[in-house]
């Protein structure tokens, strides 16, 4: 007899739906092809939508509670660390009405730093691992780096696709590598970078969302930082599209994080549009959307400054983290 | 709608497996938590004067009546401003002034007139916020179109005719193009400066002098079109706004000192006018109703193809003659992108047009929406199944809620007329050959939509589709060099491109007639 699961075990999409229930139909369970042009368009227009007043105080605060304050250079070291740490948990001397941020994200060897320095507060640590930012290492490399950085204290795991693996066609390869790393997780919650930039198109990316979201990912994240272009609009509308329409057939709802390129408040309140757009009031939390940035957030602060006080304060009044 | 939740409920209660089991159908919401404040355009950049007159001659001109009517703001019934009533006299002086004005504007060089239409094109976009605030205000479609779709258009169909004007001979290799003479437009209110800029930017391209007489319920900015005209030092005469009601628009088309009347507007007018210039040697383009198809396969981006169809009809809140009305889809892919649809549906923001947040605004007129609510009415007594978004209309002004019918067949009266309005009827089709058949199965042939990932069906298609205009992967996307015109009951002639400017030109020397 033919084992139907291992013929079909390159297209996890199909495998997942021959485990699941057959009361699903095959047409909502394809990846769905994407239209660029009209998916570029949607993005366009809904980044002219206009935030003002109380709307966006209300936005921008929403931001900073949502952000991934990130550091993942060469140079880290555990001084640079603890000074974000401090950033993430108070972003304004002073302003004690505004919102941590929601974790600080960081390469394995600094989470026991940052986990020392967040103790008692609500941010999370989270680290990169399987190899960022490229994941081209063994598996089994890819998984101890997952463990040790959930073992030195990462509530949340950034991995990366194997993308040499998806541009071949190994999608199955990647769906498993996912599974394991979700596995070696533990209670920590896993982000999936799937790094857009490199995948190139959107038929790629919608498809990569759909192995992340079958291999059980928390969260799908756009990109590493370390690729141009990093977060796009139309590629967290797509994203966000994905993880609605897993929410609407499964059931389980999974976020997304739009990481890298993001400088602006205004950049960061146009993501928050098709947010409140597209997957709605389940998604603008912090629990289930994240901005991936490091400089955005002094940006934002001084967009609230200057809500509150009618005027810009110089970039310098801002700690510079 | 009751046929899909009764299948989703039996769905999720097959799958009360132990791990899997779920109270309730996960349910998306929106707009509790992070609303958007009230973001309105200002307009105190410009006024709008208490009474307009008639654009004769290059210069304000009372009607000889002395009669005016007025004209308002749909989304609030507010009166705008007052606006002439042009009766037989004025008509003639209208022509008189255009026929007088001929002789020199056809011989300037084409060189100079393109930098006349190239003048208008850059005053038009300088003034570009004013007239998106006055349209927006006149006509009752939101900010957002004006300011991203009407306007830049409409400078867009100015800058790609004065491409033309001193290219005549390359658009008509071994003829030579002389202008008609005098042409007499009448256009309609959907796109009030839009539909000016596509009936003037061809024929002054080509040498013509035109009267132009916009609708009654939206002449604003064809008014203060003339204020840009005269910015741009145009000769008198070239051009002349007179404006009236649809007597107004009769005395025009009877008018036997013109050389081609060109109307945009109902089938219904479009014939009365065909029999009006009739044996009169007056040559005659109409661009009139359509019923168009926007057909959805099963393969296609369907979280794209939403937004296509949602552009497609509840763009200019309906008001488009090549509106994608009749849906049809594939019947696997059916109760997916119903459901998708209404979802979108109720994401669209209805209110306020000066609202820079609001995606359909006012009905433009009480009459119109009388005739939505009339055809909408016989839907549902037909016997469709009618979903409209619940969202909050205003108390004042013509207001209709996006609209969708399931259920709908070919001989149903909301699948045949055309509604100009927010209202979408959705049919289903099980091949490419009955998508086909049931999209040309119309009295009108203006425009279609095909959305599929199969490139080589969309040619398939579009080769059998009898529409002017046939989107592929996209709805409603206008630019000044396609032609733009319809089939059938649609009318004839083509409006932009090459095909546009051979509607105002008659040519000469050729091997073939023109």
């Amino acid at each position: 007899m033919i084992d139907i699961l291992a013929v079909v075990r390159h297209d996890p999409c199909l495998v997942a739906f021959l485990r699941m229930s057959p009361s699903l139909t095959p047409v909502e369970f394809r990846v769905p092809p994407v239209d660029a042009v009209a998916l570029e368009t949607r993005a366009a227009e809904l980044a002219t939508r206009s935030i003002k007043k109380q709307a966006k105080v209300q936005g921008l605060r929403l931001c900073i509670a949502m952000m991934d304050l990130t550091t993942l250079e060469g140079m880290d070291s555990p001084g640079k660390v603890r000074q974000l740490c401090a950033k993430a948990k108070h972003p304004l001397p002073g302003r004690t009405d505004l919102p941590s941020c929601a974790a600080v994200c960081v390469y394995p060897d600094l989470v026991e730093v940052a986990v020392h320095a967040l103790r008692g507060s609500t941010v999370q640590v989270a680290s990169v691992a399987t190899g960022f930012p490229s994941g081209r290492t063994d598996r089994a490399l890819k998984l101890r780096e997952v463990q040790l950085a959930v073992e030195a204290g990462a509530s949340e795991i950034d991995m990366v696709i194997d993308r040499g693996a998806f541009l071949s066609g190994r999608y199955g390869q990647v769906y498993d590598e996912i599974c394991e790393v979700k596995q070696a997780c533990g209670p920590a919650r896993l982000k999936v970078i799937l790094e857009t930039g490199e995948l190139k198109t959107y038929d790629n990316i919608r498809r990569a969302c759909r192995i992340a979201l079958l291999a059980g990912g928390d969260f799908l994240k756009t990109s590493t930082g370390k690729v141009t272009p990093a977060s796009t609009l139309p590629v967290v509308l797509l994203m966000l599209e994905a993880v609605r329409d897993h929410y609407l057939e499964t059931g389980n709802q999974v976020g997304v994080k739009a990481a890298g390129g993001i400088r602006t408040g205004k950049d960061a309140l146009r993501y928050l549009v098709l947010v409140a757009e597209t997957a709605g009031d389940l998604w603008l939390s912090p629990s289930w959307f994240r901005f991936g940035a490091s400089s955005l957030l002094n940006d934002v602060l001084m967009q609230l400054e200057k809500e509150r006080t009618a005027r810009y304060q110089r970039p310098t009044d801002f700690s510079a983290d | 709608m009751d046929d899909h939740g009764e299948k989703t409920s039996q769905k999720s209660s097959e799958k009360t497996s132990p791990k899997r089991a779920r109270a309730a159908r996960p349910e998306l919401k929106f707009g509790a938590v992070w609303q958007y404040e009230p973001a309105p355009e200002s307009t105190d950049h410009f006024a709008i004067a208490p009474r307009h007159e008639l654009f004769v001659g290059g210069a304000w001109k009372k009607p000889r009546s002395g009669e005016y009517f007025t004209t308002i703001d749909p989304a609030t019934e507010r009166v705008l401003s007052e606006v002439a009533m042009a009766g037989e006299k004025d008509v003639d002086a209208a022509v008189a002034a255009a026929r007088q004005a001929f002789p020199a504007w056809s011989r300037l060089s084409g060189e100079d007139r393109s930098r006349y239409l190239f003048r208008i094109a850059r005053i038009l976009l300088e003034r570009a916020r004013e007239f998106a605030c006055l349209e927006t205000l006149d006509n009752g479609k939101p900010i957002r179109e004006t300011r991203d779709v009407d306007i830049p258009l409409a400078a867009q169909h100015f800058f790609y005719h004065a491409g033309w004007a001193d290219k005549l001979e390359l658009l008509f290799p071994g003829q030579q193009a002389e202008p008609l003479g005098v042409v007499g437009q009448i256009i309609p209110w959907n796109f009030p400066l839009l539909m000016a800029a596509w009936k003037i930017a061809p024929a002054l391209a080509a040498g013509n002098c035109v009267v132009l007489k916009p609708a009654e319920t939206s002449p604003l900015t064809a008014l203060r079109l003339c204020e840009v005209l005269q910015q741009a030092g145009l000769p008198p005469g070239v051009v002349n706004v007179i404006t009236g009601d649809g007597s107004t628009g009769a005395l025009l088309v009877r008018h036997r000192g013109l050389q081609k009347v060109a109307f945009t507007g109902s089938t219904e007018v479009g014939k009365e006018i065909q029999r009006a210039v009739a044996g009169a040697g007056i040559e005659l383009t109409l661009e009139l109703g359509g019923k168009a198809a926007h057909v959805v396969f099963e393969d296609a981006a369907l979280d794209q193809a939403v937004e296509g169809v949602v552009r497609g009809i509840f763009f200019n809140q309906g008001h488009v003659c090549c509106a994608g009305s009749r849906l049809l889809v594939q019947e696997s892919v059916h109760d997916l992108f119903v459901e998708k649809l209404r979802a979108r549906m109720a994401r669209i923001r209805v209110g306020n047009p000066m609202d820079k947040n609001t995606d359909m605004g006012a009905i433009h007129s009480k009459v119109q929406l009388g005739r939505i609510e009339q055809l909408v009415a016989a839907g549902v007594a037909e016997g469709a199944s009618l979903f409209q978004s619940a969202c909050e209309l205003p108390k004042k002004g013509f207001w209709f809620a996006p609209s969708m019918f399931t259920n709908v067949a070919l001989s149903h009266r909301i699948a045949r007329e055309e509604i100009f309005g927010p209202v979408l009827s959705v049919l289903t089709f099980r091949t490419p050959e009955e998508a086909v058949e049931k999209a040309n199965n119309t009295s009108y042939g203006l425009s279609a939509g095909i959305w599929t990932d199969k490139g080589s069906r969309i040619l398939w298609l579009a080769e059998r589709m009898k529409a002017g205009v046939v989107w592929n992967n996209t709805f409603n996307r206008f630019d000044a060099g396609s032609p733009f015109g319809g089939f059938k009951e649609s009318g004839f002639g083509r409006e932009g491109g090459r095909q546009g400017m051979r509607a105002y030109v008659k040519l000469r020397g050729s091997l073939s007639p023109g």
